[in-house]
């Protein structure tokens, strides 16, 4: 008998719908498995064998056929147990009321016929529903993640036993299977707090925070230079706290990256936190970017819609720093491979952290004795292009122990004001993100870090004695054009968080001071 | 005459053999055109192995008359020790360079000379002295001489050739060699009236070990050295030794115990060198030096060769006649050269006056000044608005951004 039953498989961020075709007839015994597999589904054909058995339900010796259609794609992952193992249960005439045409089945099986969590629920589940199937069935972890998406049921099951029963029985099946209900607003609602930290802990560094806070309104790629240990990680591991939350869309976007890459929480529905990756400096070209025969998103698509902190940058490889210039560019990153390519999202803010030469003290003469040629060298090891797409360059001091315990208890005693915490430097990045919507509305651009060099006069419109201004600048500093209007967005920022419609000079003299380092 | 000198042309260029050697050998043979027609069993007493091998190699290969029209056609002079050109205060050292190689015109040997020597990376305040005191010397008529590297050296040079002055750049490369590049300008300007010289021949790479020879050299070509800025064991401080050595006064621009860069000066000062507090003083005193020295070295001469009794006494009594001249002249303008920093600067708005009073010529972190501001009086000073001030400053050219979160004040 013959039966085809839906499933779906990944590519790239989105998925499409597989018809996994059984057929049981007369012939030798076999279980053949066709439809370009790789190994892990080939392998599937065991764990079904022995976990329906498991269940109770035993394989009649008759050749079973098995193709996983579009036969041309490649398919991987181990969610193809389940719906192969209701092929074969409904091709033996298990259930023969149900039709399963507008089902779709998801899941690996454990050899006691239990049922696993698989990768990139959430993606499946939307193309499901923009292909009209009306119910998934899906692994119980993943039955919240999948639930997020409207105008579907979705089911989570536990064991094929259960499924069975559900599949059997649908009369009375609501009670065997309940479908899942999330409701998205609320859950949404309840903000992700996990960020690290808050920016009123770090004394001191009002440069670094005043450019974080830059940075964050304008999403512009900021880097930090200063010596060991004066609070580089700490600042960054903060940033994601002062983005402004994301929109359910952004989330939707989040929450597919990380369920491809299978990293997703179990029993997590939606992600409402900023990403924060930070990669150590070992890491390779294919981690970075994603990647390997079989392609998974990358760290910098992990950071989608985040933050990509790379601490130490000059001891990052070079070429995995340079894989970074496209998508710094293009926001999202072409995998291409022998079994095809791939897209994932790839738009993240770029925070880096580095020391200012080999001994971390320069400029300090007293402290620092590289020479210029040491500190030169040392710059050298990010390349320019890599240098050319951070808008901000920012110096952190050192830290006296001293005048931190001073500080903090000149704090407490109230002498001294307190420092910025995140929930005030957040509300300035929404006001100041407010503003940046109304002039992007109907361009390509969301953010004024987005902008590129041909629309720079359009959006950063400066008065007559303002361009002046900035001409005298551009000599006096004696910066490149691409550092001219690297400094014009910026200028831009500092005008949005102060809520000024106009460029003054005072910005282009503060944006000008966060010029990239090489220029200094 | 023309014949000896190919010859000692070809001494001078053997890799490996040195000053030591080419004495030893001199001593063995009696002249370069000996040594060159002497067999090899010859020359073994006085040179090692490898130097011999050397030597004869570079005898088989050497073309003597064309190498040396070479030299000619590159503007490339070659004097050695035995030449009445050679610079006089250079042959009086210990261990004299046999051979030098110059381009331009020779510093004279009745004038004052002062080699002005520093750190590499100085800082803002090392920068404005070696200027002032460089302005100073070359407006004076007082040759400077130095090593040309980056920092203290380049910049005094630069300084006393721009404002008229004499000025020497010894090299611890070749002479058709610019190092460091950065200082090429001035490189390509000093022939015109000063000179660049070295003892290597030309093609030589800077190597390490070629700077202490070359320092020895600078401090032999002048009367007095000035030290401007340096560490503790830096490299200045060797050229101080050479020139203690060699008998010549060093003077010392004094600096902050708080400044690394100024240990090595004020060690100097502690082990009783003089204190360099304006150009004005240090010049006349430097004057004043050289004539007793000018004295003592001409009744020398006197002594020596009656024939050239006459002519000797006369250059020195004008000399001292112009020097005495000259340094009254310069009594008068001794007031303007005291070097200082104005606290107030009168192009600086008086809105960004608190903020200029707190830079400071070594460069100073921004975070610091904001705290300093954070008790001010003067308004608001946030951290938006010390930045923008700074930069402002950087464009009025009163401030200069050191790195992205240092500035430091900078000299007019």
């Amino acid at each position: 008998m013959f039966c085809t039953i839906f499933s779906g498989a990944l590519s790239g961020v989105s998925a499409y719908l597989v018809g996994v075709e059984v057929d049981i007839d007369r012939g030798l015994p076999s279980f053949s498995m066709v439809g370009l597999l790789s190994n892990e589904v080939r392998e599937s054909r065991e764990r079904v064998c022995v976990a329906l058995k498991n269940a109770g339900f035993d394989l009649p010796p008759n050749r079973i056929t098995v193709n996983l259609s579009p036969a041309d794609r490649k398919k991987e992952g181990t969610a193809f147990d389940l719906p192969i193992a209701v092929g074969v249960l409904k091709a033996l005439g298990y259930f023969p009321d149900e039709e399963l045409e507008d089902t779709l089945f998801l899941g690996e099986l454990g050899l006691n016929g239990e049922i696993k969590k698989a990768r990139g629920v959430l993606p499946v589940v939307k193309a499901a529903a923009e292909q009209g199937i009306r119910e998934c069935i899906v692994p119980a972890v993943n039955a919240p993640e999948g639930a997020v998406i409207p105008g579907i049921r979705v089911r989570g099951v536990e064991n094929i036993g259960q499924l069975v029963s559900f599949l059997a029985d649908r009369e009375h099946g609501e009670d065997i299977l309940p479908v899942t209900n999330l409701l998205v607003e609320e859950l949404f609602e309840r903000e992700d707090h996990s960020c690290e930290g808050d920016f009123e802990e770090i004394s001191g560094q009002e440069g670094a925070k005043r450019a974080a806070l830059i940075a964050a309104a304008g999403f512009h790629n900021l880097l930090m230079f200063g010596p060991p240990g004066a609070g580089k990680s700490m600042i960054a591991k903060r940033i994601p706290g002062i983005l402004p939350p994301l929109t359910l869309e952004e989330s939707l976007e989040v929450t597919a990256v990380v369920s491809v890459a299978g990293l997703l929480e179990e029993g997590k529905a939606l992600l409402t936190g900023r990403p924060f990756q930070a990669p150590h400096h070992t890491i390779t070209q294919a981690a970075m970017t994603g990647g390997c025969i079989l392609p998974k998103p990358g760290v910098i698509s992990l950071a989608h819609r985040g933050v990509l902190f790379l601490d130490e940058l000059p001891e990052f490889q070079r070429s995995v720093l340079d894989s970074l210039r496209q998508p710094l560019e293009e926001h999202l990153i072409h995998i291409a491979r022998t079994s095809g390519t791939v897209t994932y999202p790839a738009n993240f803010m770029l925070v880096a952290a580095m020391n200012p030469c080999p001994c971390g003290f320069h400029p300090d003469k007293n402290k620092c004795r590289c020479t210029q040629v040491q500190v030169d060298k040392y710059m050298g090891k990010v390349s320019g292009p890599i240098l050319d797409r951070f808008d901000l360059c920012v110096e952190l001091q050192r830290v006296d122990v001293r005048a931190l315990y001073k500080k903090r208890k000149e704090r407490n005693t109230g002498q001294n004001a307190q420092p910025d915490c995140s929930a005030d430097m957040r509300a300035r990045v929404i006001a100041a993100r407010k503003i940046q919507e109304e002039r992007f509305r109907g361009s390509k651009y969301k953010f004024n870090g987005d902008v590129e060099a041909a629309d720079i006069g359009k959006f950063c419109v400066l008065g007559e004695e303002q361009r002046e201004f900035a001409e005298q600048l551009y000599c006096s500093l004696q910066i490149s054009v691409r550092a001219y209007h690297r400094m014009l967005k910026v200028a831009r920022t500092i005008a949005d968080l102060e809520g000024s419609m106009e460029i003054t000079t005072d910005h282009l003299l503060e944006a000008a001071c966060y010029r990239t380092g090489k220029e200094v | 005459m023309f014949d000896t000198k190919i010859y000692e042309h070809w001494l001078c260029c053997i890799p490996g053999v040195g000053n030591r050697s080419i004495s030893r050998l001199l001593a063995l043979c009696g002249s370069a055109r000996e040594i060159y027609e002497a067999p090899e069993e010859a020359l073994r007493q006085v040179l090692s192995a490898d130097k011999l091998t050397e030597l004869v190699d570079l005898r088989r290969r050497w073309d003597l008359q064309a190498e040396y029209d070479k030299l000619k056609e590159q503007g490339i002079g070659f004097l050695t020790i035995e030449d009445n050109d050679y610079p006089k205060r250079l042959r009086q050292i210990p261990d004299a360079p046999y051979g030098i190689f110059y381009k331009g015109i020779l510093p004279e040997d009745d004038k004052l000379s002062v080699a002005v020597i520093g750190a590499r990376d100085c800082s803002e305040y090392g920068k404005y002295v070696a200027e002032e005191l460089g302005r100073y010397l070359g407006q004076n008529d007082v040759q400077v001489i130095s090593g040309m590297a980056r920092g203290i050296d380049g910049i005094s040079q630069q300084a006393a050739f721009w404002a008229g002055g004499s000025t020497t750049a010894v090299l611890g490369c070749g002479v058709d060699i610019c190092y460091p590049a950065q200082n090429k300008g001035l490189y390509q300007a000093i022939p015109e009236r000063g000179c660049i010289l070295s003892s290597y021949p030309p093609g030589t790479q800077p190597r390490p070990q070629n700077f202490p020879p070359r320092n020895r050299i600078v401090s032999g070509l002048a009367d007095v050295v000035v030290v401007i800025e340096a560490r503790n064991k830096s490299g200045t401080l060797i050229t101080v030794d050479m020139a203690l050595e060699q008998g010549k006064e060093v003077y010392v621009v004094p600096g902050r115990i708080t400044d690394r860069l100024s240990d090595g000066c004020n060690r100097l000062l502690k082990q009783g060198a003089a204190v360099l507090t304006s150009p004005a003083d240090f010049l006349d005193e430097a004057r004043g030096l050289w004539l007793e020295q000018w004295g003592i070295l001409s009744r020398k001469h006197i002594g020596e060769d009656d024939a050239a009794k006459e002519m000797e006494e006369d250059t020195v009594k004008e000399a001292v006649k112009d020097a005495a001249e000259t340094g009254t002249t310069k009594a008068g303008t001794a007031e303007a050269a005291v070097i200082s920093v104005e606290t107030c600067n009168t192009t600086v708005p008086a809105t960004l006056q608190p903020l200029y009073r707190l830079l400071d010529l070594t460069p100073k972190p921004v975070e610091k000044m904001l705290e300093e501001l954070s008790g001010s009086l003067h308004g608001d000073w946030t951290v938006s608005r010390v930045t923008a001030g700074l930069m402002r400053l950087c464009m009025l050219g009163v401030a200069v951004q050191a790195s992205p979160g240092h500035f430091s004040r900078k000299l007019p």
